[in-house]
Protein backbone atom coordinates (compact mmCIF):
# COMPACT_ATOMS: atom_id res chain seq x y z
CA UNK A 1 0.00 0.00 0.00
CA UNK A 2 2.69 2.72 1.15
CA UNK A 3 4.95 0.88 -1.45
CA UNK A 4 2.76 1.73 -4.05
CA UNK A 5 2.45 5.60 -2.81
CA UNK A 6 6.04 5.52 -2.76
CA UNK A 7 6.12 4.61 -6.40
CA UNK A 8 3.35 7.12 -7.56
CA UNK A 9 5.36 9.71 -5.99
CA UNK A 10 7.99 8.93 -8.22
CA UNK A 11 6.03 8.94 -11.26
CA UNK A 12 5.06 11.93 -10.16
CA UNK A 13 8.58 13.38 -10.08
CA UNK A 14 9.91 12.05 -13.98
CA UNK A 15 7.01 13.97 -15.55
CA UNK A 16 8.96 17.28 -14.88
CA UNK A 17 11.89 16.61 -16.75
CA UNK A 18 12.79 20.51 -16.99
CA UNK A 19 12.31 21.20 -13.13
CA UNK A 20 15.11 18.33 -12.90
CA UNK A 21 17.57 20.06 -15.11
CA UNK A 22 16.56 23.14 -13.59
CA UNK A 23 17.59 21.97 -10.60
CA UNK A 24 20.62 20.47 -11.70
CA UNK A 25 22.11 23.66 -12.67
CA UNK A 26 21.05 25.18 -9.62
CA UNK A 27 23.24 22.16 -7.85
CA UNK A 28 26.44 22.69 -10.41
CA UNK A 29 26.25 26.70 -10.13
CA UNK A 30 26.02 26.03 -5.54
CA UNK A 31 28.42 23.04 -6.38
CA UNK A 32 31.46 25.16 -7.82
CA UNK A 33 30.73 27.90 -5.70
CA UNK A 34 31.64 26.00 -2.86
CA UNK A 35 34.26 24.42 -4.43
CA UNK A 36 36.34 27.48 -5.09
CA UNK A 37 35.34 28.83 -1.26
CA UNK A 38 35.93 25.65 0.45
CA UNK A 39 39.04 24.38 -1.62
CA UNK A 40 40.62 27.90 -0.70
CA UNK A 41 39.90 27.12 3.24
CA UNK A 42 41.46 23.56 2.75
CA UNK A 43 44.66 25.52 0.95
CA UNK A 44 45.50 28.62 3.51
CA UNK A 45 45.11 25.52 6.65
CA UNK A 46 47.87 23.83 4.91
CA UNK A 47 46.11 21.04 2.60
CA UNK A 48 43.50 19.39 5.05
CA UNK A 49 41.12 21.06 7.33
CA UNK A 50 39.00 19.48 9.87
CA UNK A 51 40.18 16.02 8.42
CA UNK A 52 39.30 17.24 4.66
CA UNK A 53 41.97 17.27 2.20
CA UNK A 54 40.90 18.64 -1.65
CA UNK A 55 39.25 15.28 -2.64
CA UNK A 56 37.55 14.70 0.21
CA UNK A 57 35.87 18.16 0.26
CA UNK A 58 35.18 18.05 -2.98
CA UNK A 59 33.11 14.78 -2.41
CA UNK A 60 31.38 16.49 0.09
CA UNK A 61 30.53 19.17 -1.76
CA UNK A 62 28.76 17.37 -4.70
CA UNK A 63 27.22 14.26 -2.65
CA UNK A 64 25.54 17.18 -0.62
CA UNK A 65 24.69 19.07 -3.48
CA UNK A 66 23.29 16.30 -4.93
CA UNK A 67 21.02 15.24 -2.19
CA UNK A 68 19.64 18.67 -2.05
CA UNK A 69 16.60 17.21 -4.50
CA UNK A 70 16.06 14.42 -2.14
CA UNK A 71 16.38 15.59 1.18
CA UNK A 72 13.78 18.32 1.83
CA UNK A 73 15.73 21.05 3.67
CA UNK A 74 12.97 23.79 2.32
CA UNK A 75 10.57 22.77 4.68
CA UNK A 76 7.29 22.57 2.10
CA UNK A 77 5.32 19.71 1.45
CA UNK A 78 2.12 18.51 0.13
CA UNK A 79 0.35 17.72 3.25
CA UNK A 80 1.28 21.39 4.42
CA UNK A 81 -1.07 22.66 1.51
CA UNK A 82 -3.53 20.25 2.46
CA UNK A 83 -3.81 21.10 6.17
CA UNK A 84 -4.22 24.81 5.12
CA UNK A 85 -6.84 24.57 2.47
CA UNK A 86 -9.05 21.78 4.57
CA UNK A 87 -8.03 18.91 2.26
CA UNK A 88 -6.84 16.77 4.99
CA UNK A 89 -10.26 16.43 5.98
CA UNK A 90 -10.78 14.24 2.82
CA UNK A 91 -7.24 11.96 3.58
CA UNK A 92 -8.94 11.49 7.64
CA UNK A 93 -11.66 9.11 5.69
CA UNK A 94 -9.51 7.09 3.56
CA UNK A 95 -8.23 3.62 4.96
CA UNK A 96 -4.69 4.78 5.46
CA UNK A 97 -1.99 6.14 8.10
CA UNK A 98 -2.46 10.30 7.13
CA UNK A 99 1.22 10.21 8.20
CA UNK A 100 2.34 7.24 6.76
CA UNK A 101 1.15 8.30 3.50
CA UNK A 102 2.34 11.92 3.22
CA UNK A 103 5.68 10.28 4.07
CA UNK A 104 5.79 7.62 1.57
CA UNK A 105 4.85 9.88 -0.88
CA UNK A 106 7.09 12.24 -0.48
CA UNK A 107 10.09 9.99 -0.32
CA UNK A 108 9.54 8.27 -3.32
CA UNK A 109 9.33 11.94 -4.87
CA UNK A 110 13.18 12.38 -3.38
CA UNK A 111 14.46 8.57 -4.15
CA UNK A 112 13.28 9.37 -7.82
CA UNK A 113 15.30 12.95 -7.70
CA UNK A 114 18.68 10.84 -7.03
CA UNK A 115 18.48 9.44 -10.76
CA UNK A 116 18.21 12.48 -12.32
CA UNK A 117 19.27 14.93 -10.29
CA UNK A 118 21.55 12.91 -7.39
CA UNK A 119 24.04 10.81 -9.33
CA UNK A 120 23.69 13.98 -12.67
CA UNK A 121 25.18 16.45 -9.98
CA UNK A 122 27.93 13.66 -8.85
CA UNK A 123 29.03 12.83 -12.18
CA UNK A 124 29.38 16.39 -12.62
CA UNK A 125 31.59 16.92 -9.53
CA UNK A 126 33.39 14.06 -10.34
CA UNK A 127 34.16 15.32 -14.25
CA UNK A 128 34.80 19.20 -13.70
CA UNK A 129 36.71 18.60 -10.17
CA UNK A 130 37.61 15.62 -8.96
CA UNK A 131 36.85 13.99 -5.51
CA UNK A 132 38.50 11.06 -3.51
CA UNK A 133 35.74 7.95 -2.89
CA UNK A 134 36.37 4.58 -0.79
CA UNK A 135 37.58 1.92 -3.09
CA UNK A 136 35.73 -0.82 -1.43
CA UNK A 137 32.41 -2.13 -1.44
CA UNK A 138 31.10 -1.42 2.35
CA UNK A 139 30.49 2.20 2.39
CA UNK A 140 28.56 2.39 -0.20
CA UNK A 141 26.49 -0.37 0.90
CA UNK A 142 25.52 1.12 4.40
CA UNK A 143 25.88 4.78 2.62
CA UNK A 144 22.90 3.45 0.48
CA UNK A 145 20.75 2.84 3.49
CA UNK A 146 22.05 5.89 5.29
CA UNK A 147 21.24 7.14 2.38
CA UNK A 148 16.99 6.46 2.65
CA UNK A 149 17.28 6.52 6.18
CA UNK A 150 18.19 10.33 5.69
CA UNK A 151 15.37 11.20 3.23
CA UNK A 152 12.81 9.81 5.28
CA UNK A 153 14.49 11.87 8.55
CA UNK A 154 13.68 14.89 6.88
CA UNK A 155 10.43 14.40 5.54
CA UNK A 156 8.74 12.93 8.72
CA UNK A 157 10.53 16.31 10.27
CA UNK A 158 8.49 18.55 7.49
CA UNK A 159 5.90 16.24 8.34
CA UNK A 160 5.86 17.98 11.66
CA UNK A 161 5.78 21.57 10.19
CA UNK A 162 2.71 20.75 8.28
CA UNK A 163 0.83 20.01 11.12
CA UNK A 164 1.81 22.64 13.05
CA UNK A 165 -0.81 24.30 10.72
CA UNK A 166 -3.79 22.40 12.34
CA UNK A 167 -3.18 25.03 15.36
CA UNK A 168 -1.06 27.72 13.53
CA UNK A 169 -3.08 27.88 10.04
CA UNK A 170 -0.71 30.02 8.62
CA UNK A 171 2.86 28.07 8.66
CA UNK A 172 5.29 30.51 6.55
CA UNK A 173 7.09 31.03 9.60
CA UNK A 174 7.90 27.53 11.29
CA UNK A 175 9.08 26.47 7.59
CA UNK A 176 11.66 29.61 7.10
CA UNK A 177 12.67 28.83 10.72
CA UNK A 178 13.29 25.45 9.70
CA UNK A 179 14.89 26.16 6.36
CA UNK A 180 17.74 28.64 8.31
CA UNK A 181 18.42 25.95 11.23
CA UNK A 182 18.48 23.00 8.98
CA UNK A 183 20.64 24.24 6.40
CA UNK A 184 23.51 25.23 8.78
CA UNK A 185 22.58 21.99 10.70
CA UNK A 186 22.31 19.28 8.30
CA UNK A 187 25.66 20.44 7.22
CA UNK A 188 24.44 22.10 3.00
CA UNK A 189 26.78 25.53 3.87
CA UNK A 190 29.80 23.62 5.69
CA UNK A 191 30.34 20.53 7.14
CA UNK A 192 29.22 20.36 10.46
CA UNK A 193 33.09 19.52 11.64
CA UNK A 194 34.28 22.69 10.67
CA UNK A 195 32.05 24.33 13.37
CA UNK A 196 33.75 25.68 16.60
CA UNK A 197 33.44 22.71 19.06
CA UNK A 198 30.33 23.96 21.05
CA UNK A 199 28.45 25.09 17.55
CA UNK A 200 28.96 21.50 16.69
CA UNK A 201 27.74 20.20 19.80
CA UNK A 202 24.53 22.11 19.24
CA UNK A 203 24.15 20.66 15.50
CA UNK A 204 25.06 17.04 17.18
CA UNK A 205 22.10 17.07 19.64
CA UNK A 206 19.40 18.07 16.96
CA UNK A 207 18.23 15.76 14.03
CA UNK A 208 19.37 17.57 11.13
CA UNK A 209 22.50 15.99 10.42
CA UNK A 210 20.58 12.65 10.28
CA UNK A 211 19.57 14.27 7.12
CA UNK A 212 22.31 15.08 5.21
CA UNK A 213 25.66 14.96 6.73
CA UNK A 214 25.80 11.56 8.36
CA UNK A 215 24.65 9.89 4.83
CA UNK A 216 27.32 11.85 3.40
CA UNK A 217 30.12 10.87 5.45
CA UNK A 218 29.10 7.04 5.77
CA UNK A 219 29.07 7.16 1.62
CA UNK A 220 32.32 8.76 1.41
CA UNK A 221 33.88 6.84 4.25
CA UNK A 222 34.78 9.59 6.65
CA UNK A 223 33.07 6.89 8.67
CA UNK A 224 33.70 3.28 8.54
CA UNK A 225 33.13 0.35 9.99
CA UNK A 226 31.65 0.32 13.54
CA UNK A 227 31.17 3.56 13.56
CA UNK A 228 29.47 4.17 10.25
CA UNK A 229 27.26 1.52 11.87
CA UNK A 230 26.90 3.60 14.85
CA UNK A 231 26.17 6.69 12.69
CA UNK A 232 23.21 5.20 11.23
CA UNK A 233 22.02 4.03 14.72
CA UNK A 234 21.67 7.62 15.39
CA UNK A 235 19.88 8.64 12.32
CA UNK A 236 17.42 5.31 12.74
CA UNK A 237 16.84 6.66 16.68
CA UNK A 238 16.29 10.25 15.12
CA UNK A 239 13.59 8.78 12.58
CA UNK A 240 11.67 6.34 15.44
CA UNK A 241 11.20 9.79 17.76
CA UNK A 242 9.89 11.69 14.59
CA UNK A 243 8.05 9.71 13.75
CA UNK A 244 6.42 9.13 16.90
CA UNK A 245 5.82 12.85 17.09
CA UNK A 246 4.25 13.05 14.25
CA UNK A 247 1.62 10.38 15.03
CA UNK A 248 0.92 12.07 17.82
CA UNK A 249 0.86 15.76 16.64
CA UNK A 250 -1.57 14.09 13.85
CA UNK A 251 -4.34 12.56 16.18
CA UNK A 252 -4.03 16.05 18.36
CA UNK A 253 -4.52 17.72 15.17
CA UNK A 254 -7.85 15.47 14.02
CA UNK A 255 -9.32 16.32 17.12
CA UNK A 256 -8.60 20.24 16.63
CA UNK A 257 -9.40 20.37 13.30
CA UNK A 258 -12.04 22.90 11.99
CA UNK A 259 -12.57 23.06 7.87
CA UNK A 260 -12.46 26.76 7.19
CA UNK A 261 -15.04 27.93 5.33
CA UNK A 262 -18.14 24.63 6.47
CA UNK B 1 4.04 67.27 -8.45
CA UNK B 2 0.64 66.31 -6.98
CA UNK B 3 -0.15 65.00 -10.50
CA UNK B 4 2.75 62.76 -9.99
CA UNK B 5 1.37 61.92 -6.34
CA UNK B 6 -2.18 61.26 -7.79
CA UNK B 7 -0.81 59.01 -9.91
CA UNK B 8 1.06 56.82 -7.59
CA UNK B 9 -2.00 57.09 -5.38
CA UNK B 10 -2.99 53.28 -6.57
CA UNK B 11 0.16 51.72 -6.12
CA UNK B 12 0.25 53.34 -2.51
CA UNK B 13 -3.09 52.09 -1.57
CA UNK B 14 -2.15 48.73 -2.73
CA UNK B 15 1.22 48.71 -0.82
CA UNK B 16 -0.47 49.61 2.46
CA UNK B 17 -2.93 46.80 2.23
CA UNK B 18 -0.63 44.01 1.58
CA UNK B 19 1.27 45.12 4.58
CA UNK B 20 -1.60 45.34 6.89
CA UNK B 21 -2.81 41.80 5.60
CA UNK B 22 1.03 40.61 6.46
CA UNK B 23 0.42 41.53 10.57
CA UNK B 24 -2.98 39.93 10.49
CA UNK B 25 -1.86 36.47 11.68
CA UNK B 26 0.32 37.75 14.69
CA UNK B 27 2.07 34.20 15.69
CA UNK B 28 3.00 34.08 12.10
CA UNK B 29 4.11 37.16 11.60
CA UNK B 30 6.52 37.04 14.65
CA UNK B 31 7.85 33.93 13.32
CA UNK B 32 8.18 35.57 9.95
CA UNK B 33 10.05 37.84 11.05
CA UNK B 34 12.95 35.93 13.41
CA UNK B 35 12.70 33.35 10.27
CA UNK B 36 14.02 36.14 8.31
CA UNK B 37 16.68 37.70 10.95
CA UNK B 38 17.77 33.83 11.29
CA UNK B 39 18.02 32.97 7.30
CA UNK B 40 20.26 36.29 6.76
CA UNK B 41 22.37 34.76 10.36
CA UNK B 42 22.68 31.65 9.06
CA UNK B 43 24.29 32.90 5.78
CA UNK B 44 26.29 35.04 8.03
CA UNK B 45 27.37 31.88 10.16
CA UNK B 46 28.90 29.96 6.72
CA UNK B 47 31.12 32.74 6.40
CA UNK B 48 31.88 33.31 9.74
CA UNK B 49 32.48 29.26 10.43
CA UNK B 50 34.67 29.02 7.38
CA UNK B 51 37.03 32.34 8.33
CA UNK B 52 37.21 30.83 11.86
CA UNK B 53 38.33 27.49 10.98
CA UNK B 54 41.12 29.40 9.07
CA UNK B 55 42.70 32.32 9.30
CA UNK B 56 42.23 33.85 6.12
CA UNK B 57 40.90 32.61 2.35
CA UNK B 58 41.61 34.04 -0.90
CA UNK B 59 43.68 36.78 0.99
CA UNK B 60 41.08 37.91 2.66
CA UNK B 61 40.62 38.31 6.84
CA UNK B 62 37.29 37.79 8.55
CA UNK B 63 37.00 41.79 9.39
CA UNK B 64 37.58 42.87 5.89
CA UNK B 65 34.82 39.96 4.70
CA UNK B 66 32.40 41.78 6.94
CA UNK B 67 32.74 44.65 4.82
CA UNK B 68 31.81 42.32 1.32
CA UNK B 69 29.60 40.55 3.13
CA UNK B 70 27.58 43.21 4.74
CA UNK B 71 27.66 45.36 1.34
CA UNK B 72 26.45 42.26 -0.82
CA UNK B 73 23.74 41.11 1.28
CA UNK B 74 22.38 44.46 2.25
CA UNK B 75 22.14 45.49 -1.04
CA UNK B 76 20.70 41.79 -1.68
CA UNK B 77 17.90 42.26 0.95
CA UNK B 78 16.45 45.78 -0.02
CA UNK B 79 16.46 44.47 -3.48
CA UNK B 80 14.62 41.20 -2.47
CA UNK B 81 12.47 43.70 -0.24
CA UNK B 82 11.68 45.88 -3.86
CA UNK B 83 11.60 43.13 -6.21
CA UNK B 84 11.87 39.91 -4.86
CA UNK B 85 8.14 38.75 -5.45
CA UNK B 86 8.68 38.66 -9.07
CA UNK B 87 9.83 35.11 -7.88
CA UNK B 88 6.27 34.60 -7.36
CA UNK B 89 5.38 34.89 -11.27
CA UNK B 90 5.45 31.08 -12.42
CA UNK B 91 2.79 30.48 -9.54
CA UNK B 92 0.59 33.68 -11.68
CA UNK B 93 1.35 32.37 -15.35
CA UNK B 94 -0.12 28.51 -14.01
CA UNK B 95 -3.21 30.07 -12.14
CA UNK B 96 -3.96 32.37 -15.20
CA UNK B 97 -4.01 35.17 -12.66
CA UNK B 98 -1.16 36.83 -14.83
CA UNK B 99 -3.49 38.13 -17.47
CA UNK B 100 -5.37 40.30 -15.56
CA UNK B 101 -2.71 42.49 -15.29
CA UNK B 102 -1.93 43.01 -18.52
CA UNK B 103 -5.81 44.42 -19.00
CA UNK B 104 -5.14 46.99 -16.69
CA UNK B 105 -3.65 50.58 -17.79
CA UNK B 106 -0.08 50.31 -16.22
CA UNK B 107 2.96 48.71 -16.82
CA UNK B 108 3.09 45.09 -15.85
CA UNK B 109 6.41 45.03 -14.52
CA UNK B 110 5.16 48.27 -12.34
CA UNK B 111 2.40 45.76 -10.93
CA UNK B 112 3.93 42.90 -10.85
CA UNK B 113 6.72 44.98 -8.00
CA UNK B 114 3.68 46.14 -5.96
CA UNK B 115 1.42 42.84 -6.20
CA UNK B 116 3.54 42.11 -3.03
CA UNK B 117 5.92 43.70 -0.46
CA UNK B 118 6.84 41.76 2.26
CA UNK B 119 8.01 43.27 5.48
CA UNK B 120 9.60 40.29 6.64
CA UNK B 121 12.32 41.06 4.30
CA UNK B 122 12.89 44.69 6.07
CA UNK B 123 13.78 42.34 9.36
CA UNK B 124 16.70 40.27 6.55
CA UNK B 125 18.33 43.21 5.99
CA UNK B 126 18.92 43.83 9.54
CA UNK B 127 21.66 41.47 9.45
CA UNK B 128 23.46 43.01 6.27
CA UNK B 129 23.26 45.85 7.94
CA UNK B 130 24.62 44.54 11.13
CA UNK B 131 27.69 43.03 9.33
CA UNK B 132 28.64 46.48 7.15
CA UNK B 133 28.33 48.47 10.04
CA UNK B 134 30.78 46.27 12.13
CA UNK B 135 33.44 45.89 9.26
CA UNK B 136 33.33 49.66 8.76
CA UNK B 137 34.14 50.43 12.60
CA UNK B 138 36.59 47.35 12.65
CA UNK B 139 38.67 47.94 9.40
CA UNK B 140 41.04 50.75 8.70
CA UNK B 141 39.44 53.05 6.54
CA UNK B 142 40.70 56.25 5.85
CA UNK B 143 36.95 58.25 5.44
CA UNK B 144 37.43 60.72 2.61
CA UNK B 145 35.27 61.87 -0.29
CA UNK B 146 37.13 58.50 -2.18
CA UNK B 147 36.00 55.87 0.59
CA UNK B 148 32.89 57.43 1.16
CA UNK B 149 31.64 57.69 -2.67
CA UNK B 150 33.16 53.87 -3.17
CA UNK B 151 30.43 52.85 -0.51
CA UNK B 152 27.36 54.70 -2.24
CA UNK B 153 28.87 53.52 -5.64
CA UNK B 154 28.95 49.69 -4.09
CA UNK B 155 25.69 50.35 -2.37
CA UNK B 156 23.71 51.60 -5.10
CA UNK B 157 25.10 49.67 -7.78
CA UNK B 158 24.78 46.42 -5.88
CA UNK B 159 21.06 47.15 -4.94
CA UNK B 160 20.20 47.97 -9.15
CA UNK B 161 22.35 44.11 -9.89
CA UNK B 162 20.27 42.18 -7.80
CA UNK B 163 17.14 44.06 -8.75
CA UNK B 164 18.07 43.06 -12.26
CA UNK B 165 18.98 39.55 -11.54
CA UNK B 166 15.43 39.77 -10.66
CA UNK B 167 13.62 40.91 -13.36
CA UNK B 168 15.91 38.96 -16.03
CA UNK B 169 14.90 35.72 -13.74
CA UNK B 170 11.29 36.62 -14.45
CA UNK B 171 11.96 37.50 -17.86
CA UNK B 172 13.38 33.82 -18.43
CA UNK B 173 10.28 32.24 -16.15
CA UNK B 174 7.64 32.73 -18.76
CA UNK B 175 9.81 30.06 -21.04
CA UNK B 176 10.73 27.93 -18.25
CA UNK B 177 7.13 27.40 -15.89
CA UNK B 178 8.19 24.63 -14.27
CA UNK B 179 12.06 25.19 -14.13
CA UNK B 180 12.03 28.47 -12.03
CA UNK B 181 15.32 26.81 -10.31
CA UNK B 182 17.24 27.28 -13.30
CA UNK B 183 17.13 31.14 -12.56
CA UNK B 184 17.42 30.19 -8.85
CA UNK B 185 21.02 29.18 -9.59
CA UNK B 186 21.98 33.12 -10.90
CA UNK B 187 19.59 34.56 -8.62
CA UNK B 188 20.39 33.22 -5.48
CA UNK B 189 23.61 31.39 -6.88
CA UNK B 190 24.53 35.42 -7.54
CA UNK B 191 24.00 36.42 -3.99
CA UNK B 192 26.29 33.84 -2.46
CA UNK B 193 28.72 34.57 -5.28
CA UNK B 194 27.76 38.46 -4.24
CA UNK B 195 29.70 37.26 -0.36
CA UNK B 196 32.67 35.79 -1.06
CA UNK B 197 36.04 36.51 -2.19
CA UNK B 198 35.85 36.43 -5.93
CA UNK B 199 39.58 35.92 -6.08
CA UNK B 200 38.51 31.65 -4.86
CA UNK B 201 36.47 31.60 -7.92
CA UNK B 202 36.83 28.23 -10.38
CA UNK B 203 37.57 29.92 -13.71
CA UNK B 204 34.04 29.11 -15.70
CA UNK B 205 32.43 30.96 -11.98
CA UNK B 206 34.62 33.66 -12.89
CA UNK B 207 33.58 33.93 -16.46
CA UNK B 208 29.94 33.70 -15.28
CA UNK B 209 29.26 35.96 -11.86
CA UNK B 210 32.69 38.36 -13.28
CA UNK B 211 30.98 39.44 -16.03
CA UNK B 212 27.40 37.96 -17.34
CA UNK B 213 25.60 38.27 -13.99
CA UNK B 214 28.89 40.63 -12.67
CA UNK B 215 28.62 39.78 -9.09
CA UNK B 216 32.20 40.79 -8.06
CA UNK B 217 31.19 44.25 -9.10
CA UNK B 218 28.46 44.28 -6.05
CA UNK B 219 31.13 43.79 -3.55
CA UNK B 220 34.11 42.34 -3.61
CA UNK B 221 35.84 44.74 -5.69
CA UNK B 222 34.22 47.85 -4.56
CA UNK B 223 35.84 46.40 -1.19
CA UNK B 224 39.28 45.49 -2.73
CA UNK B 225 39.19 49.23 -3.94
CA UNK B 226 38.30 50.73 -0.78
CA UNK B 227 40.49 48.82 0.93
CA UNK B 228 43.62 49.31 -1.64
CA UNK B 229 43.77 45.10 -1.89
CA UNK B 230 45.23 43.47 -4.80
CA UNK B 231 42.28 42.06 -7.01
CA UNK B 232 41.49 38.27 -8.32
CA UNK B 233 43.09 36.89 -11.42
CA UNK B 234 40.98 38.92 -14.21
CA UNK B 235 39.73 41.16 -11.48
CA UNK B 236 42.20 43.94 -10.91
CA UNK B 237 41.02 45.65 -7.89
CA UNK B 238 40.07 49.37 -9.84
CA UNK B 239 37.16 47.69 -11.54
CA UNK B 240 35.83 48.67 -8.03
CA UNK B 241 35.06 51.95 -9.65
CA UNK B 242 33.24 50.17 -12.94
CA UNK B 243 30.48 48.92 -10.67
CA UNK B 244 28.05 51.32 -12.23
CA UNK B 245 29.06 50.02 -15.52
CA UNK B 246 28.07 46.54 -14.68
CA UNK B 247 24.61 47.96 -13.29
CA UNK B 248 24.39 49.16 -16.39
CA UNK B 249 25.02 45.89 -18.26
CA UNK B 250 22.67 44.14 -15.52
CA UNK B 251 19.69 46.28 -16.63
CA UNK B 252 20.30 45.87 -20.03
CA UNK B 253 19.97 42.94 -19.65
CA UNK B 254 17.04 42.54 -17.51
CA UNK B 255 15.10 44.79 -19.89
CA UNK B 256 15.94 42.52 -23.06
CA UNK B 257 14.87 39.26 -21.12
CA UNK B 258 11.81 41.08 -19.75
CA UNK B 259 10.20 42.47 -22.95
CA UNK B 260 11.31 39.01 -24.45
CA UNK B 261 9.55 37.16 -22.37
CA UNK B 262 6.13 39.25 -22.42
CA UNK B 263 6.08 39.48 -25.94
CA UNK B 264 6.36 35.32 -25.92
CA UNK B 265 3.68 35.05 -23.47
CA UNK B 266 0.33 34.07 -24.58
CA UNK B 267 -1.86 34.33 -21.70
CA UNK B 268 -3.33 31.51 -20.17
CA UNK B 269 -6.30 30.59 -22.61
CA UNK B 270 -8.74 32.20 -20.14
Amino acid sequence: MYGRLLVAGVRRQSSYPLATLAGLVANATFGLLKTGILFAAVGSAGGTLAGYDVGAMSAYVWLSQGLLGSVNLRGRSDMMLRVRSGDVAIDFLRPVDVQGAAIATDVGQGLFALLPRGLPSVLIGLLAVGMTMPTSLGPYVLGAFSVLVGITVSHAFVYLLAVTGFWLVETRGVTVLYMSVAGLFAGLYTPIWLFPDWLRAVAEATPFPSMMMYPVDVLTGRVTGGDAVGVVGVQLAWLAGVLLLGQVLTRAGRRTLEVQGG
Amino acid sequence: MADALARLAPYRAVLASRMRSQRSYRANFALDLVGAVLVGLMEFTEIWVLFHAVEGIGGFTFTQMLLVFGIADLAFSLADLVVGHCDALPTYVRAGTLDVFFLRPQPVLLQLVTSDISLRRLARATVGLAALAAGLVLNDIAWDVRSVSLLAIALGCGFVMFASLFVTAAGLQFFLVNGAEMTNAFVYGGRYAATQPASVWPRVVAVVFGFLFPMAFAAYLPVTALLEMPGAPWLPSWLGWCAPLAAAWSVTLALLCWRWGVRHYQGAGG
